[in-house]
């Protein structure tokens, strides 16, 4: 199962889509927000996507799991849209007959994801500002230009 | 040929806009693109030193061509999970 969500995330679904008797291990994995990152207060967080591609490269990457690891099943959903403190923003579901593959394919399947599928995150911080989170550019040092249109009529 | 690139998280919010129109000459590179969108957008200057282009949903190099009628996409540093 491969979804983008903007309802929070029924992690028992998760676990029913990958739960067989063919598996021995179940491994749950969730993404949470948390409150503080460097001593920054978080409010809440919002996330983008580019749905088409990240729908795409989602199920390219559970594709490939399964050729790198011998898995009963897989399950992906990643929140979309304002999350509250402690809401899961990912969950990833994996099984297989021996733990160790379950474990190993599911850090590699959220390692992977953070690192290519097109989804953002927007923090919003308790000091009242809001940024984007992009690694390897201090989005801080950006000035934003004053938007033409409201960004929030997005697509 | 005038090509629309599809903008997301800081480059939409500093450009403005969800999409930018871009000026390219018919056999532009992806490379070309990125030079024509810095030249004719330079509040994204920055962002798309940075960025990936993807086009029809699949991240490309520099060296691949802009086929015309082409979903095209600029991705900044994704930040998901």
């Amino acid at each position: 199962m491969i979804k983008l969500t903007e309802k929070p995330i029924d992690t028992q679904e998760v676990l029913r889509q990958v739960s067989s008797t063919q598996a021995g291990a179940v491994v749950l994995f969730l993404g949470t927000t948390r409150e503080f990152t460097d001593g920054r207060q978080t409010l809440s967080l919002n996330y983008e996507c580019y749905a088409n591609m990240a729908k795409k490269q989602l199920t390219e990457l559970d594709a490939e799991a399964h050729e790198r690891w011998p898995l009963v099943a897989t399950a992906i959903v990643h929140r979309i849209g304002q999350l509250q403190l402690g809401e899961a923003s990912v969950a990833i579901g994996v099984s297989s007959a021996h733990r160790e593959d379950a474990f190993e394919a599911g850090k590699w399947l959220i390692d992977t994801l953070k690192e290519v599928v097109p989804i953002w995150k927007q923090e919003n911080w308790a000091d009242g500002t809001t940024e984007w989170v992009h690694p390897m550019i201090e989005t801080t040092q950006i000035r934003p230009s004053p938007p033409k249109q409201p960004i929030d009529k997005a697509e | 040929m005038k090509v629309k690139v599809k903008l997301f998280a800081v480059a939409k919010q500093l450009a403005g806009s969800e999409t930018v129109s871009v000026e390219l000459p018919d056999d532009a590179t992806v490379l070309v693109l990125r030079d024509a969108i810095s030249d004719q957008h330079v509040q994204l200057r920055d962002v798309i030193q940075r960025a990936m282009i993807a086009i029809d949903t699949e991240y490309v190099r520099n060296d691949a061509a802009v086929p015309v009628d082409s979903e095209i996409a600029l991705i900044p540093p994704v930040s998901g999970g």
